[in-house]
């Protein structure tokens, strides 16, 4: 087996994919330039790169929604064009995007056979989707069941049915892009089984992400790219995460976030029996307690929608509650919905998860996004209700030296920065501020390595400054690396806590799955 | 209520459902798509401008019903050129076909006829007249099912048939064929179409196509097939706005469009049929109350008093590949 593969990634087969100085670029903006990329049969490649590096359109470009300006595609040897996705799909290559491309309210075979039906009724086409689902259930170990709709299924079977839709098919080249962001642990352990299935029936794998360790752990050989250009391409057995990372990067990067045992202090918040319930009924947080102590990061790890992003909002004031929630010592009133402001004058920062859409105003200018929340401060105004623009500019230009926010240009908007650089005026906005708790949701979402380093430094700044910290991520690492301790949330209760140096990813997965705490 | 009253009820029902339910079916293709359509109003209106006019000049009705559905159609190209290739907001360019109709309609009408945005009086083959199904004259002697075949069932004109038989056809369409299962998937999750390797532009545009051809053929049920017997002046009433609010009703099924555009009809005769009625002999209900019944349930129906209705996902939404 193992002298299998190794053959494999040399070149005396043709391989299965292979790029020739692939370039294209949007106006003035060169997305690939010059990209050479070739993938064997029967083997696992990792494409690592920062966001904004080119991996997508490159990705784009084999599936045909983008038509490269240069280059060469060649599928088994054989020279082709791809117009359209259509092409691409009968040149065997098979795409599974971050993004499920699913229609909801269809059954699994409805999904699988739109596109490729067999003819104009859909009868027949079902049949046999029925058929080839059960035989490709069997090699690869993909069960769905075919005639459950997509939205009663977990995230973990819609993604193997894209899977299956790809070998449906009849995909020979799969292309998964960021694949385990929406999985737990074990989920994605299943999802590497499977991948190491489809491998050794002689599929070609190309996993997109930005987990080093997935890389280090499911591929064969690894292209980095970084500006648009690949820059190198190394088998992984001859590798290392650091080695990776400085090669996207194009420096030395701290991987592991430097920072001093904790010395929590006196208790700043303290929640008791939190209770959410949404507008259909169904109940999103039951009964939350927890503690934060002044200088300590507490990390709430959990699969996306288990009611992280309800207790943040909670506590950051847009979303009313049932239950007691108190700020060194002091109770909120819960039943007031909208209070956004005043949760920031009593000292709650707010970094809200989905920073598009809750942490900044994109069509506005850096420096009105540098103090929304904080705008009525004194401050910032002047008499009458008029704003202090000069204060305003002041604050934000002073924020961008500090932060080293690039572009250098408080006046551009928010839409012009990239996704790190947008995050920093937020994270400033919000530290600046000097709080006494600081709730942060996904810190580091679409943001750049040589940004998440520099993130992760200032939260542990303001920790050591004896400073409460509530992180939530959906980001394991990330949480095991920031936080003193962590809970992890599971259908809207805590399913367990933890002394982050007394755990693990699979402890944290298991309770991420609800499952462990049971037993004890 | 005696029988014959009930027969008179549901046959008025039946002539007043068939526009809205041509216009009701138009606008579920479009919205199953994903392209919101609240110019379903306009197009029935020029459709029955153009039906009208090309079959006083003809004198075929024939002819007139294909002017109508090609009028229809040329204001669905213009909205679907809007909404789906240029990708502007599909409410204001539905409202902006609205405008363009009524305006358009009696412009051309008073310039072409000069009878103040009317068309000439039609009559015979210019007119779609009521079929008489086999037997009807011999079985209405029968008493009960033979004055519901021959009162109910036969005696209305070819749309009426068209419009009915186009609820099965359209069921068996959107759930049985291929291109049913594009059209709906195009509507939830257009990323899902695009990906499958089919055009999300082309499959939009032939709904709204289809969506032409029946408002087309609602509108000319109106201006030929209707007492009207030519056009007149925003004929439509709000008609096209009432079909909307049916679909909604009807959550974008067939089956529903059918039972919700009868009753929407029903209110309608009932209103015609009544004049007004008196309560306890101490409160009389106004004409114009009743004649409002169907524009008071529109309003409730629209403020989502009846029930939740999930429309199409992306139904609304222009596509934009996203990479």
């Amino acid at each position: 087996m193992e002298a299998e593969s190794e053959k494999a990634w040399h070149h005396d087969a043709e391989p299965a994919l292979k790029l020739k100085g692939i370039s294209k670029s949007f106006g003035p903006v060169k997305a690939n330039v010059d990209i050479d990329l070739s993938v064997a049969k029967g083997a696992i490649h990792g494409i690592v790169g920062e966001n904004g590096a080119g991996k997508s359109t490159l990705m784009s470009i084999l599936y045909g929604f983008y038509k490269a300006d240069k280059g060469e595609i060649f599928i088994d040897g054989k020279q082709i064009e791809i117009p359209d996705s259509n092409t691409a799909i009968a040149a065997g290559i098979g795409m599974v995007f971050q993004h499920f491309k699913l229609v909801e309210n269809f059954t699994v075979l409805e999904n699988i056979i739109l596109g490729v039906e067999s003819g104009g009724l859909l009868a027949p086409s079902l049949d046999q989707a029925r058929k080839t689902l059960a035989e490709l259930a069997d090699e690869y170990e993909l069960q769905v069941d075919p005639e459950a709709k997509i939205e009663d299924l977990s995230v973990g079977a819609q993604q193997r049915l894209e899977i299956l839709k790809a070998l449906y098919r009849k995909a020979n080249i799969l292309i998964l892009d960021e694949p385990t962001g929406v999985l737990t642990p074990t989920e994605a352990d299943h999802l590497f089984r499977i991948l190491r299935n489809l491998k050794e029936q002689g599929k070609s794998i190309i996993l997109i992400t930005h987990k080093l360790r997935e890389i280090m752990d499911a591929t064969d050989t690894v292209s980095v790219m970084r500006r648009g250009e690949m820059t190198d391409t190394v088998a992984t057995k001859d590798t290392s995460p650091e080695g990776l990372a400085e090669l996207m990067v194009g420096r030395k990067v701290l991987l592991k976030v430097d920072k001093a045992p904790a010395n929590p202090g006196k208790n700043i918040l303290s929640v008791r029996n939190l209770n959410v319930t949404d507008g259909q009924g169904v109940a999103r947080l039951k009964g939350i307690d927890l503690d934060i102590r002044a200088g300590e990061i507490l990390g709430i790890a959990g699969v996306a929608d288990n009611g992280q992003s309800e207790l943040l909002q909670v506590l950051g004031g847009m979303r009313t509650a049932e239950g007691t929630i108190a700020l060194n010592g002091k109770e909120i009133d819960l039943s007031l919905g909208d209070q956004g402001r005043s949760r920031r004058q009593i000292g709650i920062s707010h970094v809200p998860e989905d920073r598009h859409r809750m942490g900044m105003i994109m069509s506005f200018s850096a420096w009105e996004n540098s103090v929304f929340g904080y705008h009525n401060e004194p401050e910032y105004s002047r008499p009458l209700g008029l704003a202090n623009q000069i204060a305003i500019q002041n604050t934000s230009r002073n924020e961008f030296e500090r932060y080293d926010i690039r572009p250098r240009n408080i006046d551009l908007t928010a839409t012009f920065f990239s996704g790190g650089n947008q995050q920093k005026v937020v994270i400033a906005r919000e530290v600046e501020r000097n709080p006494d708790l600081l709730l942060i949701g996904q810190p580091t979402r679409g943001v750049d390595i040589g940004a998440i380093e520099f993130i992760h430094k200032q939260i542990v700044k303001l920790r050591d400054q004896g400073k409460a910290i509530l992180l939530v991520s959906v980001e394991l690492e990330e949480i095991l690396s920031l936080s003193d301790r962590v809970a992890v949330m599971f259908e809207g209760t805590i399913s367990g806590e933890r002394v982050t140096s007394e755990t693990d990813v699979n402890d944290l997965g298991l309770l991420m799955a609800g499952m462990g705490e049971a037993t004890t | 209520m005696s029988f014959e009253l009930i027969i008179q009820l549901t046959d008025s029902t039946i002539r007043l459902t068939t526009p809205l339910l041509l216009a009701c079916l138009a606008g579920m293709y479009s919205e199953r798509s994903g392209v919101f359509d609240i110019g379903l109003e306009g197009k029935m209106l020029a459709g029955a401008f153009g039906a009208a006019a090309v079959a006083a000049v003809t004198g075929s009705a024939w002819i007139g019903l294909m002017a109508g559905m090609g009028v229809s159609v040329f204001f669905a190209i213009i909205h679907g050129f809007a909404a789906i290739t240029l990708r502007a907001n599909q409410i204001i360019s539905g409202v902006a076909v609205n405008v363009l109709a009524a305006g358009m309609s009696a412009f051309i009408g008073q310039n072409w006829f000069k009878m103040g945005g009317q068309t000439p009086q039609l009559s015979g083959s210019g007119r779609f007249n009521e079929i008489s199904l086999p037997l009807a004259e011999t079985l209405s002697g029968v008493p009960v099912l033979g004055a519901i075949y021959s009162d109910l069932i036969s005696g209305h004109n070819i749309l009426t048939y068209a419009a009915f038989v186009a609820v099965p056809l359209s069921a068996w369409v959107l759930f049985k064929t291929r291109y049913g299962l594009r059209l709906r998937a195009v509507g939830e999750n257009p990323g899902a179409v695009d990906t499958a390797g089919i055009s999300v532009e082309r499959q939009r545009f032939s709904a709204v196509l289809i969506c032409g051809v029946l408002c087309g053929m609602a509108g000319a049920y109106l201006s030929l097939g209707t007492s009207a017997a030519g056009f007149v002046r925003d004929m439509t009433a709000g008609k096209g706005y009432i079909a909307l609010a049916a679909l909604i009703f009807a959550k974008w099924t067939p089956k529903g469009a059918l039972l919700a555009c009868m009753l929407f009809g029903f209110l309608e005769a009932i209103g015609n049929k009544y004049q007004s009625i008196t309560i306890f002999d101490l409160f009389v209900v106004p004409v114009q109350f009743m004649q409002a019944l169907p524009y008071i349930l529109t309003v409730v129906i629209l403020a989502g008093f009846v029930g939740k209705a999930v429309p199409p996902k992306s139904g609304g939404v222009p596509y934009i590949k996203e990479r």
